[in-house]
């Protein structure tokens, strides 16, 4: 059992670092040619990644069998929140310059937007209930199936990547590619589940009164 | 009974709990500074926007005049226009272009133009730039993906060009073609995009004195990533329209199909005139960003050329022939 708070610190310090970088870059005016832009594509990124990274947590913890890994979901998913605010604030900020109408707009008649709303609405009420305090007001099951929404924001993130690219679609391919396998995984788990069950070693057995 | 041997360490090398402690801090500091390096070296490597210095200044043409619009908008900045590129032959990301393109070489290079006109020539690049004097044009530079620049092209209407080939009577438009050499285009070898890259106008859009062969900027001789050593301008077009480093030009009896129509024939069509009332299926059209500023401009219709070009659109539906 390592050291989990320390674990937990570092996760957090490498967490903030891309961020970090972000603000540093858009001080020295370091963000290209089209920094709005660069800007609007990298918070995005990092809240697919970071929301990726949450949803390997549990496959990972399970194949490896390092059971403190549940440590870091919650601070990853909501890194995934924190970026996605950014994502969203660039967008109403530097595309619609606040203009809740035209958002209102694009939210309705663009797909690629409507997802990409769909999602960060999901990932609200998952943030919100992350606490210790709400995890025990709402009781483990009810929390555990809220918190299955977590699925459908990452598919409409992934998805709204995919439908906003022009031509190479390479890279929100590739994240795609990963979301299906953490799916999977999770179906296998649910419905085949001995296909991924940790042999159980050797345990004492314990002597039984007849 | 037992004799307790003395225990062989001795207690001053016994690390005081002072020291314990210390050096435990000392390697947590060191495991949070070299995570949070690698991973800030991982972030700029994936994602920094590549900036190439362009040193290597390109040779000087005759130039004339300054660089603002007849309307007063100041030209874009040279680095800017030479590190934002849409080239698909070399990089789908716009900031790697130029970094891709530094090494390609543009000469020798000759234009085939032929099809059906009476006198098809092959071009030397040399010859063909001396057809008719080049010349200063700052135009408006509109890109389909909403951001916009103001470029000091240096060129010289096409019209020069198709008047010395002498197009033939059912020639009724003009189709462009780019090099294909993956091995000077790297890119080629995905497929991204099916090449080569074409692009094509109706023979009067072609004819218009605003359509440019472009073989400069900024006075100087085009870089590569900007479509070195000939590219089309069509300033009241799409970005997309204006194709790069042409090594063909045939006049033809049917609307070529130009790639990104066959790529994606809801989002782009062959006319791709810039309108600010079509919306392009997952974006608006009525705003754009202009390199450099920070705040939105509204797109003008024809991207502000209405008045020279709305004439060879009497009578069409822009809203189907996009």
């Amino acid at each position: 059992m390592p050291d989990i708070k320390f674990a937990k610190l570092a996760v957090l310090v490498n967490a903030a670092v891309p961020a970090s970088l972000l603000f540093w870059d858009a001080y020295h005016h370091r963000l290209g040619t089209n920094p709005p832009e660069f800007v609007l594509h990298t918070t995005g990124t990092l809240t697919l990644v970071f929301l990726l990274l949450s949803l390997a947590v549990t496959p990972l913890r399970k194949v490896l069998g390092l059971p403190w890994m549940v440590q870091f979901r919650r601070m990853l998913g909501l890194f995934a929140f924190f970026h996605g605010c950014l994502h969203l604030l660039a967008y109403t900020w530097f595309d619609k310059a606040f203009n809740l109408r035209a958002i209102a707009t694009d939210t309705i008649k663009r797909p690629f937007i409507f997802l990409g709303m769909l999602g960060f609405l999901i990932l609200v009420p998952l943030a919100v209930t992350s606490t210790n305090k709400m995890i025990k007001r709402l009781g483990g099951r009810r929390w555990n199936r809220l918190h299955k929404m977590v699925y459908v924001a990452a598919i409409s993130g992934v998805l709204h990547y995919y439908l906003l690219v022009k031509a190479d679609t390479r890279i929100p391919l590739a994240f795609g590619a990963v979301l299906i396998a953490l799916l999977a995984y999770r179906a296998i788990n649910k419905f085949f589940p001995s296909m991924t069950e940790r042999k159980p070693g050797r345990r004492p057995v314990m002597p039984t009164e007849s | 009974m037992l004799i307790k041997k003395s225990d062989d360490i001795n207690s001053s090398e016994i690390t005081s709990e002072e020291n314990y402690w210390n050096r435990r801090n000392f390697i947590r500091g060191a495991v949070l500074a070299g995570t949070s390096v690698a991973t800030g070296l991982l972030y700029r490597q994936l994602n920094t926007p590549g900036r190439e210095a362009n040193k290597a200044e390109p040779a000087s043409l005759p130039t004339t005049g300054g660089y603002v619009t007849p309307t007063g908008e100041a030209a874009t900045a040279f680095e800017d226009i030479t590190n934002y590129n849409n080239f698909y032959e070399f990089s789908t990301d716009k900031q790697a272009v130029a970094r891709r393109a530094k090494n390609f070489v543009a000469r020798p290079w000759t234009v085939e133009v032929g099809g059906l006109v009476h006198k098809p020539k092959t071009f030397d690049l040399d010859d063909l730039l001396k057809i008719a004097p080049l010349e200063d044009r700052v135009y408006r530079h509109r890109c389909v993906e909403a951001w916009s620049m103001v470029i000091p092209w240096l060129g010289f209407s096409l019209s020069k060009l198709l008047e010395q080939v002498e197009p033939m009577g059912d020639a009724k438009f003009v189709k462009f073609i780019t090099l294909v050499d993956p091995q000077r285009m790297p890119n080629q070898r995905d497929d991204a995009l099916p090449w080569p890259y074409v692009e094509g106008l109706r023979l009067d859009e072609a004819m218009h004195p605003l359509t440019t062969l472009a073989a400069g900027l900024y006075g100087k001789t085009l870089l590569p990533q900007n479509g070195a050593p000939l590219r089309l301008v069509v300033p009241w077009k799409y970005g997309f329209k204006g194709i790069k480093s042409i090594v063909q030009i045939l006049l033809v009896k049917d609307q070529p199909v130009n790639t990104w129509n066959a790529v994606g024939p809801d989002e782009y069509g062959f006319y791709s005139n810039v309108n600010p009332k079509v919306s392009h299926p997952r974006w608006t059209q009525a705003t754009e960003r202009r390199i450099g500023e920070f705040g939105l401009r509204d797109t003008l219709m024809f991207n502000g050329y209405g008045d020279q070009v709305a004439g060879l659109y009497s009578g069409m539906d822009l809203k189907a022939n996009y």
